[in-house]
C-alpha cells in the first residue's frame, strides 16, 4: 500500500510546494508593487508649467557694469501648495553704455559725427540675466567685487561677467536667461523668464 | 517568587537565552579593544530613542520642517538637549564606526569564517552614513539644503539611471515638500529598518563564530559577563560623556537660517564627507564621486578574500590606513582652505547673522508660509515695495516712494495722503481731477467722472461748495485715517450730513457709485473708501466689480496675479495710510 502510494504522494508534495511558493510570492508582490509604484511616481512627471516673464527690477536700480542679484518672486507650485515666494535668484547685468559707446563710436566714426543723438546713444538699454545656479553642481554663484568675476564657492567655478567659464570646473557657461527686451525699452522694467537648467552637463537643458 | 520565575522559564526558556547571551566565552579574557561593537549598539539605541522622540515634534514639509525644528530647539522643554543628543551621537557614531572597522581589520577578525559578517558590517557602515546624510537635510536649513542639493546633483550624474534616481529621491524635479517626506521616510523608516535587520544578522553571526580573540592571549578565558560587560558599559559611559560635552557646549545642535534658494551660501557637507568634497576640487567628477569611492569600497568588501593571500592581511591594514590618512588629509585641506578664505568667513558671518535674526523674529510666531517669509519681510518696507511695484505708474508726493525720481512719466494718481480731506479736495476739482497728479494720464481723464465734475462743479455757488465740502469730509471719514481720527470725531454731524448729500438730494454720487447699500455699481464702491480693507481690496484686484470692474485702466491685479503677497500689500497700504 505505502509503496504504491509513494509516487503520487511525491507529486502531491511537489504540487503543494509549488502552490505555496506561488501564493506566497503573489501575496507579497501586491503590497510591494503598490509601494514601488508610488515611490517612482516622480519619474516621467512633467514639470509644472511656470517660466513666465517675471518683473525683477527697474532699469535705474541697476548700476551699469556691475551685476545686481535679484530674487525671483513668482507663483510656485509645490505638490499641493500654491504660493507666491522666492523661486530662485538672478544676476542682472546692465551694459555699461559709456564703455560701449566708446567702442561703437570707434567703429562708426564716418557715421554722423555731429549728431549726438545717433543710434548708439539711443540704443535700447541692454540687460543680461544669468541664473545664480552654478551649472556645475547647483551651488550659488556669487559675484566677487575685487576680481570682478562670478565665482562659485563650492568647487571654485569661475566665470567672466559675460558668463563665459574661466576654468574647466563648470561644464558650460553660466545659464543666461531670456530678458523681455520690448518691455525693457518701452517701460524700463526688467522682466526675465526664470528657468532652471539641469546641472552638470555640457548642454543647457531645462531641468 | 522563585516559583513564578520557574513557571515563566518553563513556558519561555528565558534562562537559557540569558545564559547564552551572558556566558559567551572570550578566549584570552576581556579586553578594551573589543568594546567598539557595543558602543555602536549603545549609540544606535540612543539614536532610536531620541529619534522617535524628535519624531513627536517634527513635521516634514518646506513650510514646517525648519519651523518645527526651531520649535524643538528653542521652545520645547529640553528640546535642545534631545536634539543635541541625536545630533552629537550621530557625529560620534561615525568615529566609532571607523574605530570598530580598524579593530576588526587590524585583528584580522574579517577572515574566514567571518567573511559574511564583515560584509554585514560594511553594509551597516554605509547605512549609517546614509542616515547621517538624510538626517542632515531634515531641518531644512541653509546648511542642509545646499549640501544636499550638491549631493543629489552628483547623484543625477550616475551613469544611466542618474536623472531618474534623483527624481525618485527628491520627489520631483525640484526640491520641495516631497524631498522632505522622502528623506524623512528614508531616515526614520527604510534605513532604520534595514539597520535593525542587518544588526540582528551581524550579532547572530558574531555569536555563531564567537569572539575573534587577539593573539597572543594575555589572560585566562573569561565569560562575557561581567568582565567584558563592565568594560563595555564604561566605554559607553565615555561615549555619552563626550556627547554630553558637545551637547552642553553647543546648547543642542546648530540650526542655520531656513533654506533659501535665493541667497548665496557656502555649501559644505558635514565633516565626514568633507574629504570627498575636497577631492572633487582636484579630480574630474566621475573619478572623485564614483571611481575612487567605488574602488575603495570594492577593495574593502574584498578584504576577506585578499586576506587569504600571504601579505594580504598587511595589504588590507595598509589600505585602511592609507584611506583614512588620505581622507584625513583632504579634510584638513578643506578646513584649512576655508579658514584662510576671507570671503568664506564673511559669508559664514552673514549666515550666522541671518540665523540669529530669524530666530529672534520667529519668537513672535511664524506665519503659515514659513519662517523664510519673516526674514524676507524684514527687508521689505512700504516705501521700498511702492518704489518697486507701484512707482512705474503712481507717484508718491511726486517721487517714487523712496525720494527718487520717477522712472517714467506719472500715469496714475499720486497716492500721498490718499483719501485724506486735502487729497479729496484736490481730486474733486474739475481741473485737479484731470491733472497728472490724479487721473490726467489715464483713461478716466475723459471718463464720466471728469465730465460730471466739469458740469456740476465748474463755477459752483456757495451752496454747492458747502455740499461738496461736507461730502469730502464724509467720504474721507470712510478711510478711518489715523491722522484724521480726531477731526472725524469732531465733525460727526457734518459727516452725517455729507452722507445724505451723496444721495439724490445732494450731488447724487450714488447715481454711479455704491455707498452703504444704496446706489449703482457703475463706478467704484465708496463704502469704506480709502480704508485699509478697501485699499487692500483694490490692490488685490482693481477689476473686481466692487472697484473699476471692466473700466479698470491698466492697474494689475497684484493679489490675484500673485505679484504681491498679502503681507506686502499690507506693508504698502499701512505706509500710505500712516503718512
Amino acid at each position: 500500500m505505502i509503496k504504491s502510494d509513494q509516487e503520487p504522494d511525491e507529486d502531491r508534495r511537489q504540487f503543494i510546494k509549488g502552490t505555496t511558493c506561488v501564493i506566497g510570492g503573489a501575496i507579497g508582490l501586491v503590497p510591494t508593487l503598490a509601494a514601488v509604484r508610488l515611490a517612482i511616481d516622480p519619474i516621467g512627471r512633467k514639470r509644472d508649467e511656470g517660466g513666465d516673464f517675471t518683473r525683477l527690477a527697474n532699469l535705474d536700480e541697476l548700476e551699469p557694469g556691475r551685476p545686481t542679484m535679484v530674487p525671483v518672486v513668482a507663483e510656485k507650485r509645490d505638490k499641493w501648495s500654491r504660493s507666491t515666494g522666492v523661486v530662485g535668484a538672478v544676476w542682472l547685468l546692465r551694459e555699461n553704455l559709456a564703455a560701449n559707446n566708446g567702442t561703437e563710436n570707434n567703429g562708426t566714426t564716418e557715421g554722423n559725427p555731429h549728431d549726438s543723438s545717433g543710434p548708439s546713444m539711443k540704443a535700447a538699454p541692454h540687460v543680461t540675466a544669468f541664473s545664480t545656479i552654478c551649472p556645475h553642481l547647483g551651488c550659488f554663484v556669487d559675484y566677487r567685487e575685487k576680481e570682478n568675476d562670478f565665482y562659485c564657492p563650492c568647487h571654485n567655478s569661475k566665470f567672466e561677467l559675460t558668463g563665459k567659464a574661466l576654468n574647466t570646473t563648470p561644464p558650460r557657461p553660466m545659464d543666461e536667461l531670456e530678458v523681455d527686451h520690448d518691455r525693457l525699452s518701452q517701460s524700463g522694467e526688467v522682466w526675465v523668464k526664470y528657468v532652471r537648467y539641469k546641472t552638470n552637463r555640457p548642454e543647457k537643458v531645462p531641468a | 517568587m522563585k516559583q513564578l520565575f520557574d513557571w515563566l522559564d518553563q513556558r519561555t526558556g528565558y534562562r537559557e537565552l540569558i545564559k547564552e547571551g551572558l556566558y559567551e566565552n572570550i578566549p584570552g579574557g576581556s579586553r578594551w579593544r573589543y568594546v567598539w561593537g557595543r558602543t555602536l549598539m549603545f549609540a544606535l539605541t540612543v539614536q532610536f530613542i531620541t529619534g522617535i522622540a524628535l519624531w513627536l515634534a517634527y513635521s516634514p514639509s518646506t513650510q514646517t520642517a525648519w519651523e518645527s525644528v526651531y520649535y524643538i530647539q528653542y521652545e520645547m522643554t529640553g528640546g535642545w538637549f534631545l536634539r543635541g543628543l541625536h545630533h552629537w551621537t550621530a557625529q560620534i557614531m561615525t568615529v566609532l564606526l571607523v574605530l570598530h572597522l580598524m579593530q576588526v581589520v587590524i585583528d584580522g577578525a574579517y577572515k574566514a569564517p567571518r567573511e559574511v559578517n564583515f560584509w554585514f558590517g560594511v553594509l551597516l557602515l554605509l547605512l549609517v552614513l546614509g542616515l547621517s546624510h538624510t538626517g542632515y537635510l531634515l531641518p531644512w536649513d541653509q546648511k542642509g539644503y545646499w549640501a544636499t542639493s550638491v549631493a543629489t546633483d552628483i547623484m543625477a550624474s550616475t551613469p544611466l539611471i542618474g536623472p531618474w534616481l534623483k527624481q525618485v529621491v527628491i520627489g520631483g524635479h525640484d526640491y520641495g515638500h516631497h524631498t522632505l517626506t522622502r528623506f524623512f521616510a528614508l531616515h526614520a523608516g527604510v534605513l532604520p529598518a534595514t539597520v535593525i535587520a542587518l544588526t540582528a544578522g551581524h550579532i547572530y553571526l558574531f555569536r555563531r563564530h564567537g569572539v575573534k580573540a587577539k593573539d597572543p592571549y594575555r589572560a585566562k578565558d573569561e565569560y562575557f559577563w561581567p568582565g567584558q560587560v563592565l568594560k563595555d558599559v564604561v566605554a559607553c559611559l565615555a561615549v555619552l560623556a563626550v556627547v554630553l560635552f558637545f551637547v552642553i557646549r553647543e546648547h543642542g545642535a546648530h540650526l542655520d537660517a531656513p533654506a533659501d534658494p535665493a541667497s548665496a551660501y557656502q555649501a559644505r557637507p558635514d565633516w565626514y564627507f568633507l574629504s570627498l568634497f575636497q577631492l572633487l576640487k582636484y579630480v574630474p567628477q566621475f573619478v572623485g564621486a564614483f571611481l575612487i569611492p567605488g574602488v575603495v569600497m570594492t577593495l574593502v568588501m574584498l578584504m576577506p578574500i585578499i586576506g587569504k593571500w600571504e601579505l594580504g592581511h598587511r595589504f588590507n591594514v595598509g589600505l585602511l590606513i592609507a584611506v583614512l590618512a588620505g581622507a584625513g588629509g583632504l579634510t584638513w585641506l578643506s578646513i584649512n582652505q576655508d579658514n584662510n578664505d576671507p570671503k568664506y568667513k564673511e559669508d559664514m558671518a552673514k549666515a550666522a547673522a541671518d540665523a540669529a535674526l530669524i530666530k529672534k523674529l520667529a519668537k513672535d510666531g511664524i506665519p503659515p508660509e514659513g519662517a523664510l517669509a519673516l526674514l524676507r519681510a524684514q527687508n521689505e518696507t512700504g516705501p521700498k515695495l511702492f518704489a518697486r511695484h507701484c512707482a512705474s505708474c503712481h507717484a508718491y508726493d511726486g517721487h517714487d516712494g523712496l525720494g527718487g525720481k520717477l522712472a517714467n512719466e506719472q500715469s496714475a494718481p499720486d497716492l500721498k495722503g490718499f483719501a485724506s480731506r486735502e487729497n479729496l479736495r484736490g481730486m474733486l476739482d474739475p481741473e485737479g481731477f484731470i491733472s497728472p497728479k490724479f487721473f490726467g494720464n489715464t483713461e478716466h481723464e475723459s471718463g464720466r467722472m471728469a465730465g460730471f465734475l466739469e458740469d456740476e462743479l465748474e463755477d459752483m455757488d456757495e451752496d454747492t461748495e458747502d455740499m461738496l465740502n461736507k461730502i469730502i469730509i464724509a467720504l474721507s471719514a470712510e478711510a478711518n485715517l489715523p491722522a484724521q481720527r480726531e477731526a472725524d470725531i469732531r465733525d460727526k454731524e457734518m459727516i452725517a450730513e455729507g452722507h445724505k448729500l451723496m444721495g439724490s438730494d445732494g450731488l447724487d454720487c450714488i447715481n454711479c457709485h455704491t455707498f452703504h447699500r444704496s446706489g449703482k455699481p457703475k463706478a467704484p464702491d465708496l463704502t469704506g473708501y480709502g480704508s485699509r480693507e478697501w485699499m487692500l481690496g483694490i490692490i488685490h484686484d482693481p477689476s473686481h466689480d466692487r472697484f473699476y470692474g471692466k473700466k479698470n485702466d491698466r492697474m494689475p491685479a497684484f493679489g490675484t496675479d500673485g505679484q504681491l503677497t498679502r503681507r506686502q500689500m499690507e506693508l504698502i497700504v499701512d505706509w500710505i495710510r500712516s503718512e
